[in-house]
């Protein structure tokens, strides 16, 4: 499985993303620089954390105006997965790849440590690895991870179990403690905790392992087994 | 205020202009010896910043010629952006600590913005990564509105810079006390990667190659920055705002890339960020370093303000800048570098073969300096010195025990005073894991980031217990060097060199004098027992406001090496059932305890004493009997003494605690601060090993499961509480006081 991980400027969990498919999961990934880039021969993108273009304006609003997301939107129209953590959450959201927005965390301070969060839907090609309300351990490093929707995108939301994550222990003021949802088609999923942070023991935690698991193996199954 | 009035060579020299830009008489007239006439506005301006103590050292060169700066493995001692030491398999650790106090106490967030920017440059221009950064502060007690602000501003900026570079910051300390109420301590350190061919100097050589600038265009913030940071703070500080730069972290990202690509590229013969004293520094040290001379156009020059004089962009601070230097004909392959982030790189000028350092602006030579007596040959100012009158009277004191009625209450009080209380309101506010190698985060004696595709980690400290050196700044710098390795070696790994961030009042005070002279010596004495060289370092001097000083504070940077990531050891319990040991014994030493202060309300008397034989034995054995995987955890005895340390290690998720019998005075005990002792838990079938590899160590008890920390002293009941009690007391204290109101 191939995977593009999108570096825009003022990326910085690229490597990490990097490292967790190549390195830890041992697939095929590149960072793929925003301009003149060409997603087709990619199975999977990532949109990494950071701060894309500072944050200026607001968390991933520049980015989301870029040429690539033009192509990160046709991928995802294909059902090819995209996954998207923090700023990449951030990116999707106001690319309107996703429903809602981040907005300052409650407190209005940046937190970064460990957050258990429960599995909602283990039937995505995301989380099937998980068990259904499983609780994981990620860890969240965010200044604007406070999710906000109005209710009736909210019951939307709830309907068509698009809720993948929650916090057990709301720590930014997300509406329903929202960590993580994904699209009505279920191919496209944002989240603020970091996965690809928790892919080894020695990082203190690797309930990440079995996301990127999934995805891998959702997609082997799909376009391979098939094929 | 500055002039920014260009005044003549014969009104500078009639109206002493340049007393206002910190020269003094002499100075002035060592100039004109130098240039043989009398320097015009630029001139002496560019002189002043890079004679100013911040850039040129010239009070503290003496004393920091004392430190030990070689050791085999020692790369690149002081005298480059930062220090260089080799770890094996052809990498490299790359390290520095730099203070931004004075434009702390003036506009918080963004002088603990750019101190963060400033350090993580020096470490990108030696052309390693940049892997994590740590600081350490210092600030009055929370009781005032100001310091609250002050405090809560400085973690807020050193937040937004960190985490929007994505360079975890892993740890750090904060202390506070009166004496930085009015002059908070911000030192920022950063730690860097490398391979040996990555290596890069800050070099202008080979006559005719181009001088390129990269980054931002240059604005007037910052003008006489260094020049501010050399003096003392004064009621009129806030005026020196406009002295402060402003900090963009996300310019600072780009730069880090392209540099970071620029490196791999033989057409790149040097590089050095443009920091204190900006274009002027950068540019006539590359020359200097490299015994050549450089002419620069200024016309080139990017800039962001209209009718910038060459003075102003001589000596502007404004942040995220390099200069690089490149092989003539070779400059388009490095522009395009910088083009793919979005960045300027203009070349300015070039390498010339006479040694001088010299500008042009609108066609005309506007300063023509010789370079080495510029960026050199700096007046070197051996300043009296006069031991502490004060010194003398705490000398004379005995040795005294507080006198405590409720040991469990007392405990409590410790856990909550704000120099040992949790720091978690501080470090979570910082991104502490981007770049997926922090093994240890923040909150441990020290930190450890492992480095990837090898079975080895780096530990990293910083560390300087003012009291102690206030006291007795021999002893007290002994101290500071010891602790910070005694957390590096408590954490599995072998210290391997330190960067010194030295800050201290007005040196023109003998008594202030004396403190540097003697803080050094001590932290001499200490490097050379424990065998670890200074490979870098910084001075900031002039930390006094309104004729009061802050405590002397040298502050340790230190770097570790685990050979593996099976040495990893925390500071906290493991398991119900392991033996606790205390390493050394207690006396009756409260001089700057934690205890001296609750009780007393101040410091006095003698600072406790260290034997740097003993030290060295222990740290040795303790790191032994670690490697050869006997220890379970391991933390130092530091403010609060054994009480705050057992504590300590049953905080956390486990719901352990620790019931331990102890002998002879309770308060001396459980409370003491004497040196060089250290907390282990070992798993009882390690028992003989152990005892065999640690000579000093002694079996005081057990690690439980039932989160309650029990002590016995002399068979009677001494503390007896629980575990989860302590830890929100501990917890809470810092947030408590920044909530309640003054």
């Amino acid at each position: 499985m191939k995977f593009a991980v999108i570096v825009f400027p003022g990326s910085n969990c690229d490597r990490d993303m990097y490292h967790a498919v190549k390195e830890v999961m041992g697939e095929e990934a590149e960072l793929v620089w925003y301009e003149n880039s060409n997603l087709e021969n990619y199975d999977a993108i990532l949109l990494p954390g950071g701060f894309s273009y500072g944050d200026y304006l607001r968390g991933g609003a520049v980015a989301a105006t870029s040429d690539v997301m033009k192509q990160v939107r046709e991928h995802a129209q294909k059902g090819k997965p995209v996954l998207g953590v923090c700023n990449g959450f951030q990116v999707l959201t106001e690319s309107g790849l996703l429903p809602g927005a981040l907005m300052r965390n409650k407190n209005l301070s940046f937190m970064c440590h460990q957050e258990y969060l429960v599995v909602e839907n283990n039937e995505t090609l995301f989380t099937t690895d998980y068990e259904k309300e499983e609780l994981v351990r990620f860890p969240i490093a965010h200044g604007e991870g406070n999710y906000f929707c109005d209710e009736e995108t909210l019951k939307k939301l709830k309907e068509n179990n698009q809720i993948v994550f929650t916090y057990e222990n709301n720590p930014n003021g997300s509406v329903a403690d929202i960590a993580g949802i994904i699209n009505k088609e279920g191919n496209v999923l944002g989240m603020m905790p970091h996965p690809e942070r928790a892919v080894e023991a020695i990082m203190g935690s690797y309930d990440g392992v079995k996301l990127f698991k999934a995805m891998i193996k959702n997609w082997r199954q799909t376009y391979v087994t098939n094929a | 205020m500055l002039q920014t009035r260009e005044w003549s060579p014969e009104q500078i020299e009639e109206k002493k202009i340049y007393q206002e830009m910190g020269l003094s008489d002499q100075e002035y007239d060592m100039i004109k010896n130098i240039l043989k006439r009398r320097p015009n506005f630029t001139e002496t301006g560019i002189f002043s910043v890079m004679w100013s103590e911040h850039c040129s050292y010239k009070t503290s060169k003496p004393l920091l010629k004392k430190f030990p700066t070689k050791a085999p493995n020692v790369l690149q001692g002081p005298g480059e952006g930062a220090g260089i030491i080799d770890i094996g398999d052809n990498q490299a650790v790359v390290f520095k600590v730099e203070s931004h106090n004075h434009p702390s106490a003036v506009e918080p967030y963004q002088g603990a913005a750019t101190g963060v920017g400033g350090i993580i440059r020096d470490i990108f221009s030696m052309g390693a990564r940049p892997i994590a950064s740590m600081n350490s502060l210092r600030f009055g007690n929370l009781n005032t509105e100001r310091t609250k602000y002050l405090f809560t501003e400085v973690v807020n900026g050193i937040a937004g810079y960190g985490n929007c570079v994505g360079v975890p910051t892993v740890g750090g300390e904060v202390q506070f006390d009166d004496s930085y109420e009015e002059n908070p301590l911000v030192n920022a350190m950063c730690v860097g990667l490398i391979n040996h061919e990555d290596m890069q100097k800050g070099v202008a050589k080979g006559i005719g190659n181009t001088i390129l600038y990269a980054g931002p265009p240059t604005g007037r913030d910052g003008i006489h920055g260094a020049t501010f940071a050399s003096d003392d703070l004064g009621e009129d500080s806030a005026k020196d705002r406009p002295s402060v730069q402003v900090g963009d972290p996300f310019m600072e990202k780009l730069i880090i890339e392209a540099c970071l690509e620029v490196i791999h590229s033989d057409a790149l013969v040097g590089m050095q960020d443009m920091g204190a004293a900006g274009l002027t520094s950068s540019a006539s040290e590359m020359a200097s370093k490299a015994g050549t001379g450089m002419e620069m156009n200024l016309d080139l020059v990017p800039q962001r303000e209209l009718d910038m004089t060459a003075y102003e962009m001589m000596l502007s601070e404004s942040q995220e800048r390099m200069l690089l230097c490149v092989k003539r004909g070779r400059e388009q392959g490095i522009i395009d570098v910088f083009e793919k982030y979005g960045l300027n790189a203009v070349p300015v000028g070039e390498v010339i073969e006479e040694k001088v350092f010299r500008i042009k602006h609108h066609g005309e030579v506007v300063a023509d300096i010789p370079v080495d007596p510029l960026a050199d040959d700096a007046p070197v100012y051996h300043m009296p010195s006069a031991e502490a009158k004060y010194f003398q009277d705490f000398q004379k004191m005995e040795n005294t025990i507080s006198e405590v009625d409720d040991h469990t209450e007392m405990l409590k009080t410790l856990l909550q005073q704000p120099t040992i209380a949790s720091k978690e309101w501080v470090y979570d506010q910082y991104d502490s894991m981007v770049q997926t190698n922090t093994v240890v985060t923040p909150g441990s004696d020290a930190a450890v980031i492992r480095i990837k595709g090898h079975d080895k980690a780096l530990a990293i400290t910083t560390d300087c217990n003012s009291r102690y050196i206030y006291l007795d700044p021999e002893t007290g710098g002994k101290i500071a060097v010891a602790e910070a390795a005694r957390n590096i070696v408590c954490s599995g790994a072998k210290p391997l060199g330190l960067t010194d961030g030295l800050n201290f009042g007005n040196p023109s005070n003998p008594e202030i004098f004396w403190q540097m002279e003697k803080s050094v010596e001590g932290m001499t004495a200490a490097c050379n027992a424990l065998e670890t060289p200074v490979i870098s370092g910084n001075v900031s001097l002039y930390n006094q406001s309104k004729g009061k000083s802050i405590f002397p504070t040298p502050v340790v940077g230190m770097v570790g090496l685990h050979e593996s990531l099976e040495h990893i050891t925390p500071s906290f319990f493991q398991n119900a059932g392991d033996i606790v040991y205390v390493i050394g014994e207690a006396e009756a030493e409260f001089g700057g305890s934690e205890l001296q202060n609750v009780t007393l309300g101040k410091y006095e008397g003698k600072a406790p004493a260290i034997d740097l034989n003993i030290e060295a034995k222990r740290q040795n054995q303790l790191l032994t009997a670690i490697q050869s995987g006997l220890v379970e955890s391991a933390h130092d005895l530091s403010e609060g003494g054994l009480a705050v340390a057992l504590a300590e290690g049953a905080f956390g998720e486990k719901g352990l605690g620790a019931e331990v019998d102890l002998s002879g005075n309770r308060t001396v005990e459980l409370f003491s601060e004497t040196q060089s002792r250290f907390v282990v838990t070992i798993n009882p079938e390690n028992r003989e090993d152990f005892e065999k590899y640690v000579e000093d160590a002694k079996a005081i008890g057990k690690v439980t499961g039932n989160s309650k920390l029990q002590v016995r002293v002399n068979g009677e009941e001494t503390v007896n509480e629980d575990v989860s009690e302590l830890e929100k007391l501990w917890r809470g204290a810092i947030p408590c006081l920044l909530k309640s109101k003054a």
